[in-house]
């Protein structure tokens, strides 16, 4: 006698798919570790042995340490900048009623959906209109736009899951709004604003398409990269500077995704 | 004594203000985000179109306004050509991608049980490292002789390597369904976990099976998901330059490529404002049509 | 103490408080009481500053409040999900408000240990929010608007998510907590039981406007409207015309029979129809008909809902729909009416228990 074996039972066909999805996704970027652990220059199989000698190869290259650092400090200018900006934004986008909210957050989100290549031309025709010189500042002003949307959309989940009453317990003995969000909504909004700083850091770090039209003699990584695409001899040594760079940007996107959603109603328990 | 100490002390006229109209609080919140994006989307944008009416003239840039770079883009085949095959490779791409992205959507939504926060995280990970990475490791893959055509030869597959892998439309489609894949599913799957199972165990419960179900049922209601998947990645791809530089070749140059070439190589900032207005104007045409269609199926 | 002026509020078009004005003595329990969507939790965070008045004025001891932002305000209130800050302990929590008024540290602790003894809950101190049963989280949220010594608490259905049995109990402390410390409270509660148990006055509300400001027996026994009839407590409801017979001003009571009118109906008019209303506990129920001047009507017994200590006999009387509500003590060990349904009865009634309303 068959068990009934209840009604969402498991499918296996599709349980394949998402495992050789899984696959396709993950597959091609884990070349990159792969062959920069390979000892021959080009990039093909058979592997020809272990060597760890092109990630020593990256500590004699001090254009890609400059870039490096360049990229290190406009990352950590932005995710701050943006998180400032959008803590009070999102708080605003799930508190308040106003008319003409709809407007003014689908406005705010516009670059979620606007290709970089043309905010990062339109960028450079008004700062060379003005007269400003390109440079890592202009970088990172490019890469706040970039940010801004994602910086409010992660936060905006925790800020509409925070029960309001918490703040207004906060007003009611007494404290003023400043004190209030000092004291009571930033330290139970911790995570989520993490979540926040690490995102905006990467996606800072790892952006190309702004930094390629505003930056100006000095170099982020991926512009270094780019411009070392060109020759294949440095395939390998460009594969462990990838390797290095997935590593980081993996951890602070998984640390990030993980951490804003502590406090937040796992999304298996829902039914 | 605590009372008589608070109201000793009288509210500020802006606070008495603020405390009267919450509006003004939102705003207030939200103006130094919305005034950043205001000075960075709107100024830019209008700059690109006034520039975008100059001209070029030797060297230098003249700047009375003419139509020019636009009737010289309507003379010239090869710019229409252009658009029309990005947005023929975008649409590919989003429709391939889409198609692809939403049984893992589906999978997640209502196979996984346990570990389905994990199973997100999985899935989005990819999407937010370096795009230029994830599109250098496919040309290492899809190279002459790059990954996947030595391991054919040396399995007795092929003899020669497949030169179609690597610069070809088809790479650029694969490419742009493996980047973008993160923002195809992410709406689909929340459109997905929104529906009432009751819904669907009522459909059961009237005799439906697995399949009628799910067409009469479910992937109804997920439409609007579907719709949204297919502008937030359209859009975007329409753009992309680096996928189509990289793994293209010529025969996958995008009007991406060429905005890029003209604000770099060729030096022409005019023409290539002019080129990034008219793109902007067909992504926005595509984004309008998008909409009606969302609000047909959203009724 | 408090006064509300015709304080209205509306959210874009809806109209969720209408021209409400109150007067609140110092040292009261007073109750806002009304089902869900009768604008009285919008009434208290009116009150208490969350919500901007539309027009009128509040007035805390003579001074408009109605302009000044929440914490500036010399009220506390008690959360209905209590709003006990989930990163701090019990201790912090009930400290919180103190940091603003710059109480010196061991003082803060002597007081914050003061708090936990009034609220039973020694030795608590370095628990969170989610180490705490419901009915510890109300005693803290309590503690930690009282330790600031407010001039007026308010507490928005603070009882709500207990369970009956601590419910009850609950309302005997909160009871004698505001009569020990004298400070003025406001209730709101949509839970009719717990406003007459615990309240010096009750303001009934409905539609956002109040309908009627008494006092628990004042609200029971002389109800103004249908509304509050019917809202507090059970009531049977008869149709009924008025006319004049003699001297004496009668009506036509439909399943009554004819009754003369006293009190309240005297200054009805001839041909008028009002309502006839009659609490279970003033009816009577008998087997015979009863001797002496008493009304009575015969019917027959319908349903029986035994509740221990008392019990509810419905009875089936002629001209008359829905069967009539009869309040019947009980004795220990006798069910009197065990066993009678289906049986002729009779309904008895004395004129003074009638209340005569209009028919809406």
């Amino acid at each position: 006698m068959a068990r009934y074996i209840g009604f969402h039972r498991p499918n296996r066909p599709l349980a394949l798919y998402a495992g050789a999805f899984a696959v396709f996704l993950y597959l091609p970027i884990l070349f990159i570790p792969l062959f920069s652990f390979n000892a021959g220059v080009y990039v093909k199989f058979p592997l020809e042995g272990f060597t760890l000698a092109w990630y020593a190869d990256l500590f004699q290259r001090e254009p890609l340490q400059r870039a490096f650092w360049n990229s290190v400090q406009v990352a950590a200018v932005v995710s701050l900048s943006s998180t400032v900006l959008a803590v009070p934004a999102a708080m605003a986008i799930a508190r308040y009623r106003m008319p003409g909210k709809r407007a003014a957050v689908s406005f705010i989100m516009l670059p979620l959906v606007l290709p970089g290549l043309i905010l990062g031309v339109a960028l450079l025709t008004v700062l060379n209109g003005l007269g400003v010189r390109l440079s890592l500042v202009t970088v990172a002003l490019g890469h706040m736009v970039i940010c801004l949307p994602y910086a409010i959309s992660v936060l905006l989940p925790r800020f509409i899951g925070f029960s309001r009453s918490l703040e207004e317990a906060s007003a009611d003995l007494g404290e003023s709004p400043w004190w209030t969000f000092l004291r009571v909504t930033l330290p139970c909004n911790m995570p989520g604003v993490l979540a926040c700083l690490l995102m905006t850091f990467t996606i800072s770090f790892d952006e190309f398409f702004m930094a390629f039209f505003l930056s100006g003699t000095e170099p982020t990584l991926p512009m270094y990269i780019w411009s070392q695409l060109r020759f294949p001899q440095d395939f390998p040594s460009l594969l462990a500077l990838s390797t290095l760079i997935l590593v980081a940007s993996f951890a602070m996107v998984f640390a990030s995704l993980k951490l804003g959603r502590v406090g937040l109603a796992p999304a298996g328990e829902r039914r | 004594m605590t009372a008589m100490a608070l109201t000793q002390r009288p509210a500020s006229v802006l606070s008495r203000l603020l405390h009267r109209h919450e509006a003004c609080r939102g705003w207030l919140l939200l103006a130094p985000a919305l005034c950043l994006m205001l000075v960075a989307i709107l100024f830019p944008l209008g700059s690109t179109l006034v520039m975008s009416t100059w001209s070029l003239d030797g060297y230098s840039v003249d700047r009375t306004p003419t139509l020019g770079n636009y009737s010289a883009m309507l003379g010239q085949p090869m710019f229409g050509a252009l658009i029309g095959r990005s947005l023929v490779v975008a649409t590919i791409a989003t429709v391939v991608t889409v198609a692809l992205c939403y049984p893992m959507a589906y999978f997640v939504a209502f196979h996984v049980h346990r570990h389905k926060a994990l199973w997100l995280i999985l899935l989005t990970l990819p999407f937010w490292t370096s795009y230029l990475l994830r599109v250098f490791a496919w040309k290492v893959v899809l190279g002459y002789e790059g990954v996947l055509n030595t391991a054919l030869i040396g399995l007795g597959i092929v003899q020669e390597p497949l030169a179609a892998l690597l610069y070809s439309q088809t790479a650029v489609t694969l490419v742009l369904a493996h980047s973008w894949a993160a923002f195809a599913i992410l709406p689909i799957y929340v459109s997905l976990e929104k529906i009432d199972r009751s819904y669907i165990e009522a459909a059961a419960d009237l005799g439906d099976g697995l399949t009628r179900r799910f067409w009469r049922i479910t992937f109804p209601l997920s439409l609007p998901g579907v719709v949204a998947a297919f502008f937030m990645m359209f859009v975007p791809t329409v753009g992309d330059y680096i996928t189509p530089a990289m793994v293209g070749g010529p025969d996958g140059m995008m009007v991406g490529n060429l905005i890029q070439a003209m604000f770099g190589p060729m030096n022409n900032w005019p023409a290539g404002a002019a080129l990034s207005v008219v793109m902007m104007l067909t992504i926005g045409l595509a984004g309008l049509a998008f909409l009606a269609v969302g609000r047909l199926v959203g009724r | 103490m408090i006064s509300l002026r015709n304080v209205c509020k509306s959210f874009g078009r809806m109209q969720v408080v209408n021209d409400v004005s109150l007067e609140i003595a110092a040292g009261e329990f007073f109750s806002l009481l009304g089902a869900s969507g009768s604008g009285k939790t919008t009434l208290l965070r009116m009150i208490a500053g969350f919500e901007a008045v539309t027009s009128g004025q509040i007035l805390i001891d003579g001074q408009p409040m109605q302009d000044t932002p929440p914490h500036l305000r010399p009220i506390n209130m008690v959360f209905q999900n209590y709003a006990i800050f989930p990163h701090l302990t019990v201790r912090d929590n009930i400290a919180y408000g103190l940091r603003r008024l710059g109480t010196p540290k061991a003082e803060q602790a002597r007081m914050v240990d003061a708090m936990l003894e009034l609220i039973a809950l020694p030795g608590y101190g370095d628990r969170r929010a989610h180490q705490l049963s419901g009915g510890q989280m109300q005693r803290v949220a309590l503690a930690r608007a009282l330790i600031l010594k407010p001039k007026l608490l308010l507490l928005d259905e603070p009882l709500g998510a207990l369970d009956k049995q601590l419910r009850e109990q609950m309302q005997i402390e909160l009871r004698s907590l505001q009569r020990q410390l004298g400070i003025t409270f406001v209730l709101v509660t949509h839970d009719q039981e717990e406003a007459l148990t615990l309240s010096d006055r009750v303001a009934v509300m409905a539609n956002g406007q109040v309908i009627q400001v008494d006092t628990p027996s004042g609200l029971y026994d002389r109800p103004k409207t249908r509304q509050v009839a019917a809202f507090v407590g059970t009531m049977n409801f008869f149709d009924a015309t008025v006319r004049t017979d003699g001297s004496a001003r009668i009506a036509d009571v439909a399943g009554l029979g004819v009754m003369t009118l006293n009190g309240s109906g005297q200054g009805r008019t001839d041909g008028e129809r009002v309502l006839v209303a009659l609490r279970p506990e003033g009816l009577g129920l008998s087997r015979t008909k009863p001797e002496g001047p008493a009304y009575a009507v015969a019917g027959q017994l319908q349903a029986r809902q035994y509740l221990g200590g008392r019990q509810l006999l419905h009875v089936q009387v002629a001209g008359r729909a829905a069967p009539v509500t009869v309040a019947a003590g009980a004795a220990r060990g006798e069910d009197p009416w065990s066993g009678d349904e289906g049986s002729p009865v009779w309904l008895t009634w004395a004129p003074d228990a009638v209340t005569i309303l209009d028919p809406t």
